[in-house]
């Protein structure tokens, strides 16, 4: 039986949004085993208590999120319904330790299978053999018709911002080694596609809101990199919802349309020093710094119009602007506590320095590996994060409590009510972004259309119903 | 006096904070030196085939 009376849309603010972030894990088992074992195999070990508690690899835990095993055996953390960007982040940093927090008993049932090995989880976007596995955003936007010119508007600065927002990597080529700005650039084959394992778009163009389809749909940016300093997802974030809020109160974009997009973003991803150009469909050629600039300053003529000023936005503009004169300037310095590319580019210099050695050296390979560890005992970022060598936006209570809290002003709140209720009854349930479901005999559903609506009364029914007679 | 005083902290304004003067960046490399000096031994175990050892099918 689904539930009658679904409550009409809530009116919102039309600068509220609801962003989410999903991250794909590298795993990876470090063994002496002779026997070959598979990521399968490791996946299956590793999700063994998580299959315990929700009877499922694919499960909505009690902060709202989504925890599951992706194709290619990667653990793949789905982030609640966030609608501002810092309790994005500690949603998002949640993740990484209940993943991380799989690892002991992974590690115990590999060894009770006569297996002793370390695993390690990765933040990051490829292994070691070139596989790109992704971190996607998504922004609910309101619907329009012309949804497609809509999102290819997006294009030029989702090609560039990796100067800023990139996580930075040392590729190896056969004429040798260099450090670029994102990873994830050179495994961009097109624009905008709705297939992703086939094709590899940068933007997804599945209509697959999760909410009412009459009134939204779903940006769902694939471009991005995985990110491990905080200010880095803010800026990543933050400035594209900056743009899509210009673009959703139809402000004309600068005329940045690029004349390739797949030549621009790898010509972009390879030149640290900034000085590549993109041709644009004008004719015309531009740095990505230009061009991100473009961006900046379209902003900022907004800014106190369609841009509401506040503290964050504020903080937002800076970095986005230190970022870009960062790669103008080439001083580093400007944001090497902020920025991944530029904290990890420090440290692949100084580890460098003191090998002596060559850029294509495996050593730093192995050092890369380890900044995207997600371990807080193994894990290289945080370790400089413990040191003071990275800025924080949001502190560790706060991701603590994003562990088994989601969000209070979003679905989020009623998707987390209800499967901690249900799995403290011990009833039968299944969830999924839109439905609350009781199985069994007497069978409820809860269709939740609205991501804004953090209460509903058909949800407090089916929550009492629960721990009824 | 007072007149001296609002001179004396309006320099003091114009003097900006944020920038850190170079004992903090060599205090930051000496920092990142220390964590370098405690990692480095793990990092140089096997490097090459720990880094090859993670292969993993594509994802999305």
């Amino acid at each position: 039986m689904i539930s009658p009376d679904v409550p009409p849309p809530l009116e919102v603010d039309a600068a509220r949004r609801i962003f989410g972030l999903e991250t794909e894990f590298g795993l990876h088992l470090d063994t002496e085993a002779t026997r070959p074992i598979t990521p399968e195999e490791v996946a299956g070990h590793l999700f063994h208590s998580v299959v315990q508690w929700g009877r499922s690899s694919n499960v909505f835990l009690t902060n709202g999120s989504r925890l599951y095993i992706d194709v290619g055996a990667h653990p793949e953390y789905a982030t609640a319904e966030a609608d501002t960007l810092t309790d994005l982040i500690a949603l998002d940093k949640a993740g990484e330790r209940i993943v991380q927090d799989l690892v002991a008993g992974g590690e115990e049932r590999l060894r009770a299978a006569g297996i002793d090995g370390t695993i390690h989880l990765y933040k990051n976007n490829t292994d070691s053999a070139g596989n790109s596995y992704g971190c996607h955003e998504n922004y609910l936007v309101r619907r329009r018709a012309d949804f497609k010119a809509f999102a290819s508007d997006l294009l030029p600065f989702l090609v560039t911002r990796q100067i800023v927002t990139g996580a930075g990597c040392i590729t190896r080529t056969p004429q040798g080694a260099h450090f670029s700005f994102s990873p994830r650039a050179d495994h961009m084959w097109e624009g905008m596609s709705s297939a992703t394992t086939r094709s590899r778009p940068m933007i997804n163009t599945r209509d697959e809101p999760h909410a009412n389809a009459e009134l939204y749909r779903r940006m769902h940016v694939i471009v991005g990199d995985s990110t491990m300093a905080e200010p880095t997802t803010l800026v990543k974030m933050g400035s594209t919802d900056l743009i899509l809020r210009l673009m959703e109160a139809r402000v004309v974009m600068p005329g940045m349309t690029l004349a390739r997009e797949m030549q621009a973003i790898r010509d972009v991803a390879h030149d640290l020093t900034g000085q590549a150009t993109v041709e644009l469909a004008s004719g015309r050629s531009a740095t990505a710094v230009e061009v991100q600039q473009e961006y900046i300053d379209l902003v900022k003529s907004h800014r106190g119009g369609i841009i509401e000023v506040n503290a964050e936005v504020e903080q937002i503009l800076d970095l986005w602007q230190r970022g870009v004169d960062a790669v103008r300037t080439q001083d580093f310095s400007l944001i090497d506590t902020e920025l991944d590319w530029a904290i990890k580019l420090k440290i692949v210099r100084r580890y460098q320095e003191r090998l002596g050695c060559r850029l294509d050296d495996p050593r730093l390979a192995r050092l890369e590996l380890a900044f995207h560890d997600v371990s807080p005992e193994h894990g290289l970022f945080y370790r400089l994060q413990a040191q003071g060598l990275v800025r924080r936006i949001v502190d560790d209570e706060r991701i603590e409590k994003a562990m088994t809290t989601a969000p209070t002003s979003t679905r989020a709140h009623l998707r987390g009510m209800f499967v901690r209720a249900a799995v403290d009854a011990g009833r039968d349930y299944t969830v999924d972004w839109v439905h609350l479901k009781v199985t069994g005999a007497q069978s409820r559903t809860v269709l939740l259309k609205d991501p804004f609506r953090s209460a509903d009364a058909r949800v407090d029914e089916l929550i009492d119903s629960l721990v009824g007679p | 006096m007072p007149q001296q005083n609002i001179n004396q902290d309006s320099f003091d304004d114009d003097v900006p904070e944020e920038l850190p003067p170079p004992a903090a960046a060599a205090a930051s490399t000496d920092a990142l030196d220390a964590l370098l000096d405690e990692i480095d031994g793990n990092l140089q175990v096997n490097a090459e085939q720990f880094v090859r050892s993670f292969v993993q099918k594509g994802g999305q």
